[in-house]
């Protein structure tokens, strides 16, 4: 035990004496908190529309109101025909094209069935897709009020009445900023125990540990509780910046996250130390790190729904420690959960404290250096 | 060179690295809305209300996953993350809606992620609106307006044509920019550079010796890339390829004036990769229209954006691989980044020049 207080002694003077080390951990929360919620946003508003009115008539300008009243198109340009619409879809002015017919009042006076046609580019599919359904759904929605109105059919008659729960405010940010914390905390932790083994290596000081009585966990233990630590000041930096910059705190207890980010930063130190230990240079170990991060960051569910993935990615996302911390944080940001509904992830992290710290100790070579 | 190959370990995972990448992008990641948990709370326990439930379990977009007994179980549900939706369906469900009477469905959704919520909302009403219909049948009269869509450049609507001329970029920003600046950075911290610098070769030529390995590495990253995208994922390669190695080749030495410029700055590793990782890997892999839409943010981040190459690179790739078009299309994309290309180079170079 004397000689983990030494060995921690010798890593906190090293943390201390590197000014930049300790710029960067301040300076990243609030550079990543401070743009990354408005920049990582999927909020689709404002879908360029393009129209190609070809009727010019009460019904078609009617239509067009209703559709610009929605609030999710904005009208870059009424065109004369679908070729010069086309231009404007392909120098990327416009997302959409509505081609209203000509004789659209005149037809559908007479009940003729006529043809509406949206030309969409299709480049992000997702954008597509959502300008698609909301047109689509305006148009309909406007052949049924005519119909109403005409006393040919029936208003609806289920109902559905929306309740919009724990986010009151319909806020992106508010979703984002608690994922962000996790990034945050997991990029930080994963990067400066990812590069310190391996950068005593380059340099040469690891020789100097090589030759001490140190046993391997109380070189490794050493190692890991300098970074835990730092990745416990982290989230609270970034908590409190959090609350600064978006007014944002945890519906639930506060507590709750320290106590889950007590163990996941146990894990993910592990974790980087393991790369550390396998890895030749400062280089190979951060390509080897950012590797890593981008499959657990995207498989985590911070950005897209994990449901939506298939079924094999669903699995793979089971050995993810990010997912869970993610899941966790915003349970707990957003919905209050307590301490029984988030036990299962728990009890899962303390399997990866367990796997990463052995392999963590294991792969520490005294002998090889 | 010898320094890269000598290092397997790194050159596989630089090779490998994106076209796993591609691949977990290509078929793992989907913003579309597929099997969301939902849990039901059927007080009326009728025909008609599991045939509801029914419509909704059966649709792709909804996977029942419990059905309540009583309105507290509700919030654990919600509490535990079991479910995104919760459907109420009121007692007198199976009495009113047979004979057309107004029913109030009360629908209580987890807008924690705002867009999905009210996406999830939209779904829910378009089930209820075809349930209604194939209730009254033929009897009311039929919509007029038929819509007919036509998807340009991306048919199927997949997710990939957006995210593949992405990664494109994205990853020769990162082997090209961030690699080189770590590489010349360790030199530095290393004290190899003093050596390299007191021999008699020019210091521009050392520094550029040390960077052109990295831009053939990304180059053929780029081929593999495009074979990747082209073989597995099956996305068209429209237009021509001469006019994307032309592209790739002007962002790729933009993406290396701009690592050259970091490690004139940089005296560690360390320094070099958060520089970096900041200065460059985070803008292009937000502020190029990669995932995220440039036009859906704040203003001062989007007139950020216009200073990051990838932004026009990536709008020139995809404007040229996926939607066919020609030069003309990427004129502007092209000449920004030449210039881009020049003044990053004079900058660093000039910059280096005075170090010594």
């Amino acid at each position: 035990m004397k000689a983990l207080k030494f060995l921690l002694k010798k890593e906190f003077l090293q943390i201390l004496r590197n000014r930049f080390l300790l710029a960067i951990i301040v300076l990243i929360p609030v550079f990543e908190l401070a743009v990354l919620p408005w920049a990582a946003t999927f909020e689709q508003k404002n879908i360029s529309l393009c129209i190609v009115d070809g009727d010019h008539s009460s019904y078609s300008r009617r239509l067009i109101e209703k559709i610009l009243s929605s609030g999710y198109f904005k009208l870059t340009s009424h065109e004369p025909d679908y070729d010069h619409a086309l231009r404007r879809i392909e120098t990327g002015h416009a997302n959409l094209i509505l081609i209203i017919p000509p004789a659209f009042e005149k037809d559908y006076v007479n009940r003729q069935p006529l043809k509406m046609m949206l030309v969409i580019d299709a480049v992000d599919g997702q954008k597509a897709g959502l300008g698609m359904s909301y047109l689509s759904q305006i148009i309909l929605a406007y052949n049924t009020q005519i119909e109403v109105e005409a006393g040919n059919r029936t208003g609806a008659f289920i109902n559905i009445k929306p309740h919009y729960r724990y986010n009151d405010a319909m806020r992106y940010q508010n979703y984002m900023v608690p994922g962000i914390l996790v990034i945050l905390v997991t990029m930080m932790g994963g990067m400066l125990s990812a590069l310190n083994i391996v950068r005593e290596k380059e340099i040469g000081t690891i020789e100097q540990m090589n030759v001490t009585p140190v046993s391997k966990s109380m070189f490794i233990l050493g190692k890991l509780i300098p970074f835990w630590l730092l990745g416990l000041i982290n989230l609270t930096i970034g908590i409190f910046i959090g609350w600064l910059i978006y007014g944002l705190f945890p519906v639930g207890n506060i507590l709750n996250i320290y106590l889950f980010a007590f163990f996941y930063l146990l894990a993910f130190t592990g974790f980087g130390l393991m790369i550390s230990n396998f890895a030749q240079t400062q280089q190979q170990a951060m390509l080897v790190l950012i590797f890593f991060l981008i499959i657990f960051i995207l498989l985590s569910g911070l950005f897209t729904p994990i449901s939506s993935m298939p079924e094999w990615a669903q699995r793979v996302t089971i050995f993810n420690p990010v997912r869970y911390f993610v899941e966790i944080v915003r349970l707990v940001y957003m919905k209050g959960s307590g301490i029984h509904d988030i036990l299962p992830q728990l009890y899962r992290i303390f399997g990866f404290i367990v796997v990463f710290n052995f392999l963590a100790i294991v792969s520490y070579r005294k002998t090889q250096g | 060179m010898f320094h890269i190959v000598r290092d397997p370990l790194t050159l596989t995972i630089m090779i490998i690295l994106p076209i796993l990448l591609l691949l977990i992008l290509g078929f793992a990641i989907s913003t579309e809305i597929r099997n969301t948990p939902f849990v039901v709370f059927d007080q009326s326990r009728s025909a008609a209300s599991s045939k509801f439930i029914a419509k909704m379990d059966g649709n792709a977009y909804f996977t029942l996953v419990n059905a309540l007994s009583s309105e507290s179980d509700l919030e654990t549900a919600f509490h535990r993350g079991e479910c995104k939706l919760a459907l109420i369906l009121p007692a007198d469900f199976g009495d009113n809606v047979p004979y057309r009477e107004a029913v109030d469905i009360q629908l209580v959704v987890d807008a924690s992620d705002p867009n999905e919520g009210s996406t999830l909302v939209s779904y829910v009403q378009l089930i209820a609106a075809q349930y209604q219909k194939e209730l009254i049948g033929r009897a009311s009269a039929p919509d007029l307006i038929q819509i007919e869509t036509k998807m340009l450049y991306n048919p199927q609507m997949k997710g990939m044509y957006q995210i593949v001329p992405g990664m494109i970029g994205l990853i020769m920003m990162l082997i090209c920019a961030y690699m080189t600046s770590i590489s010349i950075a360790k030199e530095k911290e290393l004290g190899t550079m003093e050596i390299l610098l007191v021999s008699p070769l020019r210091p521009a030529l050392i520094i550029l010796a040390k960077a052109v390995p990295y831009l053939f590495i990304s180059l053929t990253d780029v081929a593999l890339s495009l074979l990747v995208a082209y073989f597995i994922l099956g996305i068209p390669i429209a237009g021509n390829i001469a006019l994307i190695v032309l592209l790739s080749l002007v962002y790729t030495l933009s993406a290396l004036a701009l690592g050259l410029l970091i490690s004139t700055v940089a005296e560690t590793q360390q320094e070099a990769m958060v520089l970096s990782g900041i200065g460059l890997m985070l803008p292009s892999m937000l502020l190029s229209n990669l995932i995220f839409p440039v036009e859906s943010m704040p203003i001062p981040l989007q007139a950020f954006s216009y200073i990051v190459p990838a932004r026009w690179y990536i709008d020139g790739l995809r404007d040229i691989m996926i939607k066919g078009l020609g030069f003309k299309a990427i004129v502007l994309d092209f000449f920004i980044l030449l210039s881009m290309c020049f003044l990053l180079f004079f900058v660093s170079i000039k910059k280096f020049k005075n170090r010594l």
